[in-house]
């Protein structure tokens, strides 16, 4: 890293870009889009982003693939049946650092 | 600022309506931030300057590729260049997100509140049936960026202390918030489980095919999503009732 100008600027060239990014979409379509196509291709866009970010990079969030996988089971069990946000993403974690406890105390690792 | 047309209480029961919903955001946003902010101090950034970061930028991985260009000294432009690849997403989300907005969401708050759409915001409001309301939205924001900086802070002051098994198990909540969100429609509409699965499974070809390996992670989740919703969209396209909501 060089100085603290040099930092500041950088974050502030992070920001601005990340924000107009976020902003010029909104602030532009002030109309409804008539395009089915374009409609269902927006709905669909979350799930798209959401599952491509997860996987494979969930599996090498945590120590181990393995307890990173046992996380992403009980995570999978819970949001089937409808649980909510955070009631996965917290039970997600405690599957992760049990296994992890099992495994250091069965002496895998 | 009141709406004209509305009582106060209904609006502050609109906005506090979104804050529940930003509880669990917030929630997981908490952990996640506090292991960026491990990260920041860890490549040599100053504390402040990680919390900064998180309360200019409000996005998990534009801020990690951010303080590693920073700490390698890294040029403006190539800043520049890498937020907006990996942040493009954001465009789509914007887009998206701009079609369900309520007739009296007006420019002024379109440009303050676009700062919010992340992720997670964005599944939330657009996972919500019927247009979306100004104070709905800023509601929904206001929990998950008080969390992500407060998270930060927390991680960049502290994360020294913590055990390394919780820090790992840490690292897997966001993942956990995405799977939750992902799955129940999936179970309902044949479009969403075929658009998460052939997201993933482009995912996995990016990521472990020698071939592709010049491709960051940002531009990938862009291919993957362009691919997936479209093929959707042609193969899966929603009835006329669907598509109001």
């Amino acid at each position: 890293m060089k100085d603290a100008s040099y930092l500041y600027l950088s974050v502030a060239v992070m920001a601005l870009v990340t924000y107009l990014i976020r902003m010029i979409p909104l602030a532009a379509f002030r109309k409804k889009i008539k395009s089915r196509f374009l409609l269902d291709f927006l709905y669909y866009v979350p799930y798209a982003v959401l599952s491509a970010m997860t996987i494979p990079a969930v599996f090498y969030s945590g120590n181990y693939i393995i307890s990173a996988a046992a996380g992403v089971l009980v995570a999978c069990v819970l949001a089937f049946f409808e649980r909510g946000l955070l009631t996965v993403a917290v039970c997600a974690c405690a599957g992760v650092f049990l296994t992890e406890l099992v495994m250091q105390l069965a002496g895998f690792v | 600022m009141k709406d004209k047309n509305t009582k106060p209480d209904e609006t502050a029961e609109r906005y506090f309506t979104g804050f529940k919903d930003g509880l669990p955001i917030a929630l997981g946003y908490f952990s996640v931030s506090f292991t960026f902010g491990i990260t920041a101090v860890s490549m040599g950034l100053p504390p402040l300057a990680a919390v900064l970061i998180s309360m200019t930028n409000l996005t998990s991985a534009g801020q990690l590729a951010g303080v590693s260009i920073i700490a390698a000294g890294g040029g403006f432009i190539e800043m520049a260049m890498a937020q907006l690849i990996i942040n493009l997403r954001y465009a789509l989300m914007s887009l998206s997100l701009s079609q369900k907005l309520n007739g009296r969401y007006n420019l002024l708050h379109r440009i303050i509140s676009a700062f919010g759409i992340t992720d997670e915001i964005f599944a939330v409001a657009s996972g919500k049936s019927g247009e979306i309301d100004k104070k709905y939205m800023y509601g929904l924001i206001t929990l998950p960026y008080i969390f992500w900086a407060a998270g930060t802070a927390a991680g960049a002051f502290l994360g020294e202390i913590l055990p390394e098994g919780i820090k790992s198990a840490l690292g897997i909540a966001i993942y956990g918030m995405f799977i939750a969100i992902v799955i129940p429609p999936s179970k309902k509409s044949r479009g969403v489980l075929f658009t998460a699965v052939l997201a993933a499974v482009l995912s996995c070809v990016i990521y472990y095919v020698p071939l592709f390996d010049g491709i960051s992670s940002g531009i990938s989740v862009i291919i993957c999503t362009v691919i997936a919703a479209a093929l959707a969209a042609i193969l899966f396209p929603r009835k006329t009732e669907e598509a109001e909501q």
